[in-house]
């Protein structure tokens, strides 16, 4: 089973916890908001993919089924 | 008794469609009758059409308009038939319909004609959708710019509730007059009391109003399956091209000579519709295909296209609510589509971190193109904030101004290339083209 | 040192105790107030200052558990293991006691929630978990009150500092803020 990651952006505050700890998959844009690689989390990280999105302070980051992709 | 007379505020329309069908084109259809002075009484309207035929089976009543191939009105043209069944499949209970008549697009003006000329064709058809998805719950949804026009909608309801017409007692619902409200998401959330502003989550027929699978339509397409309900599939194929049957309401504007509303078959020509609005005005350069969230086409390349979803998307633009606007020769690509740039970044829903600073961020990177320029980078900082709004927000605003964005600066690469280089050209001299609402007329999103 | 269930002994680990939770959860309100401004410093990244918030809380519920329980099982006070999670009952000291009652029980519900956020959704936990600013100052009163310790100069000082250490926080925090976000420029 695949893992994507997407991002709530209504609920995303700009902590950038999940940049410091995805870098492979997660860039910030110049006003602190997370750009998301769109590919699929490769195996060897998804355990840091789930662990960011545990830490992300408001919930926003996604870590999600990549089989049964979602609008957006 | 509701009449002509009493709807307030109208706009002129210029009164072209021949007073009857013509065999010959099949044509009008949702604007036949619709210039007569009693258009939108009830007793007109019965006339003329008969009730709504409510009483038809539900699955029947789909399965008509799945071969009648009618598709969304509102600018992403799904298949409608298609949205019935999720919705009348959904077995969880009564469902709820929701018109969209809120019109956000400045430069398109159908909705308001259709609601205001055939009301009644429009409420059918939110009758006979509630009755196909079993819906125990109707809203028209307008904005608020016109005070007395929701009252005189509800006139029109309450006409129809004396006669007994429709199986669900129709709302009207007022909304702010911005251009994310018009959203279908906006409207779910406004309705259940918050914002009029989208969500990031389930789509309204999975999780709609009240948390039940609700139905979002635009009012024409509503007004096209009240139609097909009466006349069958045949009758709506008739007319169109066999890709994308029927006819379609298009607002067509800018360098003109008649701007109005026209109906037209789908699979008419850009060029063909332009020249039933009186033809260019002055020697057109681009046309505005889609609306504010459409494309730039130039006019040689945009004269010979189809109308239709596919080959306008084939083309680089988009159909969205059948926007036309014809740019004149005299007039700047660049500097109408920075005008409409900075309206939209004013517009956003004010809820997503990359939107409400990247589209700011984007107006003034190609402003600073347009009006200013020779600077040499302006183009790639341009793209650079294009890339950076692309879908990033929870709705598709910021996702259109960016196809917009580059549809500019694609289309109309050599003048990207003299702006940059050498500034502004003498085409901003001119008044500008593209309709905008003022400023005083927008409203807080969050009443 | 007679730390036997008879004597004053055990109510010293008690007081001591009681000092380090009040520490830590001073600590951890901080670290909060930090974490929630989205700085961070190159030493210390964003993810670093919220791991501790979490540590430091968690550390709180351990020295919590030893105060309640020494308190509890010190034959030297009268107070039960009821007295200790519903405010009020206790006749010794009852209001700050009471107090400290009260703060324990809300500490509990908000790293509950915590542990359960993913669970939970942010809006529900984020309402919960600011009943942290209230649990604080409970629990500095309940020191106050039922403390030894502010009856001696050092006591008392330790209470100060808490107390200067999240007022500064707080007025950095409303003075410098936090980083902008969309929420400073809605959209008029």
């Amino acid at each position: 089973m695949s893992h994507v990651i997407r991002v709530n952006p209504i609920d995303c505050r700009a902590h950038g916890m999940c940049a410091e700890l995805l870098p492979e998959m997660i860039q910030l844009d110049p006003w602190g908001y997370p750009i998301v690689a769109e590919h699929p989390v490769p195996e060897d990280i998804v355990g840091h993919a789930r662990r960011a999105a545990s830490a992300c302070p408001t919930l926003a980051l996604l870590v999600e089924d990549g089989d049964r992709p979602r609008r957006r | 008794m509701t009449s002509l007379e009493s709807v307030p505020n109208l706009e002129p329309v210029p009164r072209l469609a021949p007073a009857r069908v013509s065999p010959a084109t099949r044509m009008p259809r949702l604007l036949d009758g619709a210039w007569s002075e009693w258009s939108a009484h009830l007793d007109a309207h019965l006339d003329r059409h008969g009730p709504p035929p409510v009483h038809v089976r539900r699955d029947a009543l789909i399965d008509t308009v799945e071969r009648s191939g009618l598709t969304g009105r509102g600018g992403a043209g799904f298949p409608t038939a298609r949205k019935l069944r999720t919705v009348a499949d959904s077995g969880r209970g009564a469902t709820v319909v929701v018109a969209n008549g809120m019109e956000g697009e400045p430069a398109s003006s159908k909705d308001r004609l259709l609601l205001t000329r055939v009301p009644h064709l429009v409420l059918d058809g939110i009758s006979l959708a509630a009755h196909a998805v079993g819906a125990d719950r109707a809203v028209l949804c307008v904005h608020r710019g016109d005070p007395d026009f929701a009252d005189w909608l509800r006139g029109c309801v309450e006409d129809r509730a004396a006669a007994g017409i429709d199986p669900v007692r129709i709302e009207v619902a007022e909304l702010p007059r911005r251009y994310v409200a018009s959203e279908q998401s906006s409207l779910v959330r406004f309705l259940d009391g918050g914002p009029a502003v989208p969500t990031f989550g389930p789509r309204p027929h999975e999780r709609g109003v009240g948390g039940r699978p609700t139905l979002v339509n635009n009012v024409e397409t509503l007004a096209h399956l009240a139609q097909i309900a009466r006349r069958g599939d045949h009758w709506f194929r008739a007319v169109g091209a066999a890709h994308a049957p029927g006819s379609m309401l298009t607002t067509i504007s800018g360098a003109v000579n008649r701007p109005g509303v026209y109906e037209v078959p789908m699979g008419l020509s850009v060029g063909e519709a332009l020249l039933l609005a009186g033809g260019p005005a002055e020697r057109p350069k681009a046309v505005l295909c889609g609306g504010y969230f459409g494309a730039w086409l130039p006019a040689e390349v945009a004269w010979n296209v189809p109308m239709t979803h596919g080959d306008m998307r084939r083309a680089g633009a988009a159909l969205g609510a059948g926007i036309l606007i014809a740019l004149p020769e005299s007039a700047c690509v660049l500097g109408e589509t920075a005008r409409v740039i900075r309206y939209m970044a004013q517009e956003t829903a004010g809820q997503c971190g990359p939107c409400v600073f990247g589209l700011p961020a984007l107006a003034e990177a190609f402003s600073e193109l347009a009006f200013t320029g020779g600077r040499g980078r302006g183009i790639q900082q341009v793209r650079r904030q294009i890339d950076l709004v692309d879908r990033r927000g929870a709705c598709r605003h910021p996702d259109g101004v960016a196809a917009l964005a580059r549809s500019a600066l694609d289309t109309f690469a050599d003048d990207a290339l003299d702006h940059d280089r050498q500034g502004p050209c003498a085409g901003l001299r001119r008044p500008p083209v593209l309709p905008l609402p003022p400023r005083s007329e927008r409203e807080e999103v969050r009443k | 040192m007679n730390l036997s269930l008879n004597g004053p002994g055990l109510w010293y680990v008690t007081r001591a105790t009681g000092i380090v939770t009040l520490l830590m959860l001073t600590f951890s309100v901080f670290l909060g107030v930090v974490t929630r401004s989205r700085r961070s410093t190159r030493r210390l990244p964003r993810f670093v200052l919220l791991g501790l918030h979490r540590n430091v809380s968690l550390m709180v519920m351990i020295f919590l558990t030893l105060h309640v329980l020494t308190t509890v099982v010190d034959s030297y006070t009268n107070i039960s293991l009821l007295d200790a999670f519903v405010p009020f009952l206790s006749q010794y000291r009852t209001v700050y006691l009471g107090l400290g009652a009260l703060a324990c029980d809300v500490l509990i519900a908000v790293v509950l929630t915590s542990l359960l956020r993913e669970r939970i959704g942010f809006r529900t936990w984020k309402t919960l978990h600011l009943l942290s600013y209230l649990c604080w100052p409970v629990a500095l009163v309940h020191a106050w009150g039922t403390g030894t310790d502010p009856g001696v100069l050092w006591g008392r000082w330790i209470g100060y500092a808490c107390v200067a250490f999240i007022a500064g926080v707080v007025a950095w925090r409303l003075v410098i803020g936090a980083r902008p976000d969309r929420a400073d420029t809605l959209a008029p």
